[in-house]
C-alpha cells in the first residue's frame, strides 16, 4: 500500500499560541483514519492545513502525493471535504448540487449525468432528486453531504465531524457508506467525538494539546493502554490536557 | 471555464428561488420613484393663499384671479384683518399670505407705485422660497402685461429664468438621486450579503477547499446583482422619461457609460464589505449605515453640497454616489457630454481601481 498522506513535523502557530505543535503521521491508500481529540486539542487546524485552507508555520507536507505548501491548487483537485458545519446548498436541488460540485470539480456533463443516476439509485433518493435540499431530513442532508465530497472520487476525503447531531442509526448508515467509499480506493481522513466511532477506523490518532499523543490501530491502543474500549484510551490520555477547552 | 458557468447559474438558482427578494429589489426603483415623485415631492403645488384686501378694486382681483388660476396656488380664504392671517397660518389653512395696501389700484394708476406683502410659512424653508419666487414672478407678469411699453419707468424688473429645469420639477435632482441610492443598495449590499451568507452557511469553506478560483466565485457572485441593477437602471430611464417626463437630455449612451462605472464601483465597495464581515446582519449594518446614510445625505440628493460646512462637503468628497449623481445630472438633465464629466468619470474610476486591489487583496489572504 503506497502513502497518500505524509506529514513531517507539522507546526501552526498563531502568535504565541501553537495550534498544532510539530506532528508527524502517514496515512495509507484505502485507510480510514481516525483523527481524535478534545475541542480545541488542534484537529481542524491540523485538517485545514491539509485541505491547504491554511498555511502551516513549519513542517513537511504532502497529501495525493502534492506539496501542501507548494502546490495547494493541486491537492486541492485530489480531496474531497465535508465540514462539520453542514454545507450544501439549500436552496438548490438535489442534482443541482451534485451538478454544480461536478463542475466545480471539472467534471464532464455526461459524467455528471451518469454519476447522479448512479447515486440517486443506489442512495434510494430517486424521489428526492428534484426536491430543494431544505426540504430533506438531516440524516438525508448527511448522506447527500458526503456523496458530494466523493462525487469527483477523490484520492482522500477529509470528514469533519461528519455523524454530529444525528441518531445511532443513521450514523451506523453513514459508516456504511465510508466503508463503501474505501473500498472503491478512497482514503478516509475523519474526525470525530464519538468514540464507538473511532472503534470503526483502522488507525487512530489521539491529540492532546496539539502534539499527536497516540497513533496505533484501536485494538492496540486498547491493549496498550489497558482499557476496555476506546473512551477509556481516550480520557486517560485527554486528562492530561492542560489546555482549556473552548 | 466550466466552472465558472456552473456557479453563475448557481447564482441565478439563489435569486430566482428567493422570490420576496427579487420582487422587492425589482419593485423597489418603482416605489422609491413614485415616492419621491409623488409623496415627497418639494414642488410647489396647490399652495394654500390667504388674501387681504380692504379695497376690491380692479387690479387686486386681476392678481388674486392670476394667483388662483396658476397650478401653484389656490386661494383658500378671503382675510377681513391681520388677525385672520395669523390664525389661518397656526391652523395649516394657508401657507402664504398676500395682503394688498388700501387703493392698491388707485395707487398703481397715478403714483405707478403699490405694495404688497408677502408673508410666508417658513417652517419648510424650501418650499417657502420656491413659493415666494412664483408669486412674485405671477406680479411682476402682471406689471409687465399691464405696462408693455412702459420701459422707463425707472424700475429694474429682474428677469429670473431657470435654466435646465424651467419648472423646477424636483424630479431632476431626485432621479439621479434615486439612480445612486437604489445601485448602491443593489450592488453594495447585496453583494455583500450574498457573499458572507456563504460564510455564514459554511459553504465557503467547501468552495475554498475546492478548486474553485476565488475570482470566479467573485464573479459570480457580482453576475446577478450586476444583471438587476442593469434591470433597475432600464426601468428608473423608463419612469423617469414615460411618468415623470424628465427627459434624457443628452447622450444616453455616455449615461448608460457612466452608470456601468458607477455599477462597478458599488459592487467592488459591496466585495470590500463581504471581506470585513462574517455575518450578514453586520454586512447589512455597514452597508445600511455606512452607506445610504452618506448617499442620501452627502451626495447632493437631498441637501446641496455648497450649502454644507468644509468638513462635511470635504467628507462628501468620499460618496462615491456625490460624483455619480453630478455627472448624471449633467448628461441626462444639462445634456452635456462625457467630456463635461471628466472629473466625475476619473473620480469614479480611481474609487473603483484601488476598492476593487483592496478587497481582491483581502479576499485573497482569507486563503491562505
Amino acid at each position: 500500500m503506497d502513502t497518500v498522506i505524509k506529514v513531517e513535523n507539522l507546526t501552526k502557530r498563531f502568535g504565541d499560541f501553537t495550534a498544532v505543535d510539530n506532528i508527524s503521521f502517514e496515512v495509507k491508500r484505502g485507510e480510514i483514519f481516525g483523527f481524535l481529540g478534545a475541542n480545541g486539542a488542534g484537529k481542524t487546524t491540523a485538517m485545514r492545513m491539509l485541505c491547504g485552507l491554511s498555511i502551516p508555520t513549519e513542517g513537511k507536507g504532502t497529501v495525493a502525493g502534492y506539496d501542501i505548501f507548494r502546490q495547494p491548487e493541486l491537492v486541492k483537485k485530489s480531496i474531497g471535504y465535508m465540514s462539520q458545519k453542514f454545507s450544501m446548498y439549500e436552496d438548490l436541488k438535489v442534482w443541482e448540487n451534485l451538478e454544480l460540485f461536478g463542475g466545480i470539480y471539472g467534471m464532464h456533463d455526461k459524467e455528471i449525468k451518469r454519476k447522479t443516476d448512479e447515486l440517486m439509485g443506489r442512495l434510494n433518493f430517486e424521489e428526492e432528486r428534484d426536491q430543494l435540499v431544505k426540504s430533506l431530513p438531516l440524516g438525508f442532508k448527511q448522506k447527500l453531504a458526503f456523496s458530494v465530497s466523493i462525487f469527483h472520487h477523490p484520492q482522500v476525503v477529509f470528514l469533519d465531524e461528519p455523524t454530529g447531531g444525528v441518531d445511532p442509526i443513521t450514523r451506523r448508515r453513514f459508516w456504511e457508506m465510508i466503508y463503501d467509499a474505501t473500498a472503491s480506493g478512497i482514503t478516509v481522513f475523519v474526525t470525530t467525538h464519538y468514540m464507538d466511532e473511532a472503534e470503526y477506523c483502522d488507525r487512530v490518532s489521539i491529540m492532546v494539546d496539539g502534539r499527536i499523543e497516540a497513533l496505533d490501530s484501536p485494538m492496540n491502543l486498547k491493549r496498550t493502554y489497558n482499557a476496555k474500549n476506546m473512551d477509556e484510551v481516550f480520557q486517560q490520555l485527554a486528562r492530561k490536557s492542560t489546555r482549556k477547552a473552548d | 471555464m466550466k466552472q465558472l458557468f456552473s456557479f453563475i447559474r448557481k447564482e441565478f438558482h439563489h435569486i430566482l428561488r428567493d422570490k420576496t427578494t427579487v420582487m422587492i429589489l425589482l419593485l423597489m426603483p418603482v416605489i422609491q420613484i413614485v415616492l419621491f415623485g409623488f409623496a415627497l415631492s418639494q414642488e410647489v403645488k396647490d399652495t394654500k393663499v390667504i388674501v387681504l384686501a380692504n379695497t376690491s378694486d380692479d387690479a387686486t382681483r386681476r392678481i388674486i384671479d392670476r394667483v388662483d388660476a396658476s397650478e401653484y396656488f389656490d386661494v383658500a380664504v378671503v382675510a377681513h384683518n391681520s388677525n385672520d392671517i395669523d390664525a389661518a397660518f397656526r391652523d395649516g389653512k394657508a401657507k402664504l399670505a398676500m395682503v394688498f395696501e388700501d387703493h392698491f389700484s388707485e395707487n398703481l394708476k397715478h403714483t405707478g407705485k403699490a405694495h404688497i406683502q408677502l408673508i410666508a410659512d417658513a417652517t419648510d424653508p424650501n418650499a417657502a422660497t420656491s413659493f415666494l419666487f412664483y408669486a412674485s414672478n405671477i406680479i411682476t407678469n402682471y406689471q409687465q402685461d399691464l405696462s408693455p411699453t412702459q420701459t422707463n419707468s425707472g424700475l429694474i424688473t429682474p428677469e429670473v429664468k431657470m435654466l435646465y429645469n424651467p419648472q423646477m420639477k424636483s424630479a431632476f435632482n431626485f432621479v439621479p438621486g434615486v439612480l445612486g441610492m437604489i445601485m448602491i443598495l443593489i450592488c453594495a449590499m447585496m453583494t455583500s450579503i450574498a457573499i458572507v451568507r456563504e460564510k455564514e452557511m459554511g459553504t465557503m469553506e467547501i468552495l475554498l477547499v475546492s478548486p474553485m478560483r476565488p475570482i470566479y466565485t467573485i464573479l459570480s457572485k457580482i453576475a446577478p446583482y450586476f444583471v438587476l441593477s442593469v434591470i433597475n437602471f432600464a426601468t428608473i430611464m423608463l419612469l423617469s422619461v414615460f411618468v415623470l417626463k424628465v427627459p434624457i437630455a443628452g447622450s444616453f449612451i455616455s449615461l448608460l457609460t457612466v452608470s456601468l462605472l458607477y455599477i462597478f464601483v458599488a459592487l467592488s465597495l459591496g466585495l470590500l464589505i463581504s471581506t470585513l464581515t462574517s455575518s450578514q446582519l453586520a454586512a447589512m449594518m455597514i452597508s445600511g449605515m455606512g452607506l445610504m446614510i452618506p448617499v442620501m445625505l452627502l451626495s447632493g440628493m437631498i441637501f446641496p453640497i455648497e450649502n454644507m460646512p468644509v468638513f462635511l462637503r470635504f467628507i462628501s468628497n468620499f460618496v462615491p454616489a456625490r460624483w455619480y449623481i453630478d455627472a448624471v445630472k449633467t448628461i441626462m438633465i444639462k445634456g452635456l457630454g462625457l467630456g463635461d464629466v471628466l472629473k466625475d468619470v476619473g473620480v469614479l474610476i480611481l474609487m473603483g481601481t484601488v476598492l476593487v486591489t483592496i478587497s481582491l487583496k483581502k479576499f485573497k489572504v482569507r486563503l491562505g
